[in-house]
């Protein structure tokens, strides 16, 4: 019997139930992917161009400032050596100094995550809820005059440049035709964003003219699919009311797909806050990406990266265990 | 991938009247798409856009960088769309300010779909081993946002226009690579490709010979996707300050340098970008055009993808 016992311990293990199995592999699969993420930053900002040293300084750098710098970045040791002291020091918050200031590179950065925070869950929260919204209401009128307006305004939209939406804009409501709002926030880096909560308005709207046609084609493709599949021809036949039909039996199966739509747009304001908050000064990341990249600012620059690349990461993992929660065949145990 | 594999007389599998027939398919259905509104829309927004960048630098009227009129001032019967913030001409830099930007975007994209469709169809003809490897390296690149990863590589290198090109097209290739890997999938299950492996046909020439002719519309809608994608990129780049340096004209670079006198001549800011929103309309219509004639109304490869990704099932 204790011999037996084992294997069939393994085997309840395997089978606990297929969610906990799937959830268990992905989770596996993004701590891999975060690893995998910070050998490449750590090889392209210190291996890459030879010596990040010369990279900073020019070539025709003052030899005692080089060797500072080379020792500031540990290239005098081994690879194996310099990856393990930046990723310990990325672990317990010691991020170095900003070569361009002296600053240290947490008191650079940890004002602009905030900032930054608040214009991509603003953004996502506002975007998620509309897209979703008019995505049912499109599929659900399929073929009507709403349908087919808002399949070509998605049309023209999706492929707009987030600059190009952002200088639309600013023309329309800031300068050239109205005067409503803020055409650049003036507030200088460090401060927090919701002291002025209406320069918010313009980064979160131009991040969510963006986002909202992905979610809402795909929130209507996917309940066109459910409104045309079996099971709501089934509960059409045994007569259930149309508002339990959509909401009970195509919504649940429709939001599954939308929900990974919503993840790949989180990925996507990772880089869209760059030109955003780049256009309206808005003191977050992207612009500290940008000044860094300027600047050559490699610490502040593999801290940015790192910190936007484990967001896609995390974001990606929760939007797929939510999708497979929210699938209802998926939860069904065999 | 060895597209260089010798062409051997007798194909087996392929009869020789084969290519051009697939060849001719594909242009009859871009004909198709051309004949609808949306198509011949999107194909009129881009002839227009190509013409004004391709033409332009002919039929300009001043030099690019000469100083002619005052720091943004207003248009006139003599500079049409007044100056730009060193008084330069805004008609003669928008006319020259464009065909960089398309020669990059293509060149990224051809290179995006050419990497992106060789890893997907390894990745899903050969499984096993190679199909993890070259998915979990997917998975990597693609936690960088495209606009980061190219930002960190012209952060060690430089702002290079072959490095923008290199990088934006690289950063394509994931996202390729998985739509056609998931589009490879159903075919390798064919019959033919059943027959072409019994009569021993090594596996790449499988893959050249059998699977990618097979490819040829979603590789085609993809393409045209990440065409728009790359236009939007490189010229968010040129925007940012990492693109053409300064006394170029660039219609993304104007639009940056000519904001602050948005009040004195929007002009200067209203062209470039209103070049740039048309292109990437145009493209992106003529895009959904095509996927609408080969792959069905409502179903863009990527979100046919997650969709059977999610419904079928597998796990």
């Amino acid at each position: 019997m204790a011999v037996a016992a084992a294997p069939a311990r393994r085997a309840a293990f395997r089978d606990a139930h297929p969610i906990v199995h799937l959830v268990r592999r992905r989770l596996a699969i993004g701590v891999v992917t975060l690893i995998l993420v910070s050998v490449v930053v750590f090889l392209a900002t210190e291996v890459l161009p030879g010596n990040a040293a010369i990279a900073i300084l020019g070539r025709n750098a003052n030899p005692v400032r080089l060797r500072a710098v080379e020792l500031q970045l540990h290239l005098n040791r081994g690879l194996l050596d310099q990856y393990w002291i930046w990723i310990s020091n990325l672990f317990t918050g010691n991020l170095g100094q900003s070569l361009a200031n002296g600053q240290s590179v947490w008191s650079n950065v940890e004002p602009r995550l905030v900032n930054s925070a608040v214009l991509v869950f603003a953004t996502g929260l506002i975007g998620s809820v509309l897209g979703v919204a008019l995505g049912a209401i499109a599929a659900l009128r399929k073929d009507g005059w709403f349908d087919h307006v808002v399949s070509v305004v998605v049309l023209a939209v999706t492929s707009l440049p987030e600059f190009v939406v952002a200088i639309g804009l600013i023309i329309l409501l800031s300068t050239v035709v109205w005067h409503l709002l803020p055409a650049v926030s003036l507030l200088p880096p460090g401060t927090y964003a919701w002291s002025q909560p209406n320069l918010l308005v313009l980064p979160v709207a131009t991040l969510v003219i963006v986002i909202v046609p992905y979610i809402l084609r795909m929130m209507r493709a996917a309940m066109v699919e459910a409104l045309e599949s079996d099971y709501v021809e089934m509960a059409r036949l045994k007569g259930t009311p149309e508002w339990r039909i959509v909401l009970v039996h195509a919504l649940p199966n429709a939001i599954a797909p939308t929900i990974q739509v919503i993840g790949l747009n989180f990925l996507y304001l990772a880089g869209g806050i760059v030109v955003v908050e780049y256009v309206f000064n808005f003191p977050g990341i992207g612009q500290g990406l940008v000044y860094a990249v300027d600047d050559r600012d490699v610490p502040v620059i593999q801290f940015i990266v790192v910190a936007l690349a484990a967001f896609y990461v995390v974001v990606n993992i929760i939007t797929d265990v939510i999708a497979l929660l929210a699938t209802p065949r998926r939860r069904i145990s065999r | 991938m060895a597209v260089n594999a010798p062409a051997a007389p007798a194909a087996p599998g392929t009869p020789p009247g084969e290519i051009t027939r697939i060849r001719r398919q594909w242009g009859s259905l871009l004909w198709t798409a051309v004949r609808t509104p949306r198509g011949a829309i999107g194909l009129g927004l881009t002839s227009f856009v190509v013409l004004v960048a391709v033409i332009g630098p002919f039929v300009a009227p001043y030099a690019q960088d000469a100083l002619l009129t005052f720091p943004f001032g207003r248009p006139s019967a003599q500079y049409l769309l007044g100056g730009d913030e060193y008084g330069r001409d805004v008609l003669s830099r928008v006319l020259d300010g464009g065909w960089l930007l398309l020669i990059m975007a293509a060149c990224a994209t051809a290179l995006g779909i050419a990497g992106g469709a060789a890893a997907g169809m390894s990745a899903a003809y050969l499984r096993g081993r190679s199909d993890g490897i070259i998915m979990r390296t997917v998975d990597v690149i693609l936690a960088f946002p495209q606009l980061v990863f190219a930002l960190l590589l012209l952060s060690l290198l430089g702002p290079k226009l072959w490095l923008i090109t290199i990088a934006v097209g690289f950063s394509h290739a994931p996202q390729v690579a998985r739509v056609i890997r998931s589009a490879t999938l159903d075919i390798t299950e064919r019959d033919f490709v059943k027959a072409a492996e019994l009569q021993g046909m090594r596996p790449a020439r499988v893959m050249v010979r059998e699977i990618l002719p097979n490819l040829v519309s979603p590789l085609m809608v993809e393409a045209g996707l990440r065409l728009t994608y790359s236009i939007v990129i490189i010229s968010g780049l040129a925007f940012l300050g990492f693109g053409q340096a300064p006394p170029a004209s660039n219609w993304g670079l104007m639009i940056n340098e000519n904001r602050i006198g948005l009040t004195l001549n929007p002009w200067a800011v209203i062209v470039p970008a209103a070049l740039i929103a048309l292109l990437t309309i145009g493209t992106n219509t003529f895009t959904d055009a095509f996927a609408r004639v080969t792959i069905g109304v409502d179903r863009r490869p990527e979100e046919a993808a997650l969709i059977d990704d999610l419904g079928q099932g597998t796990q």
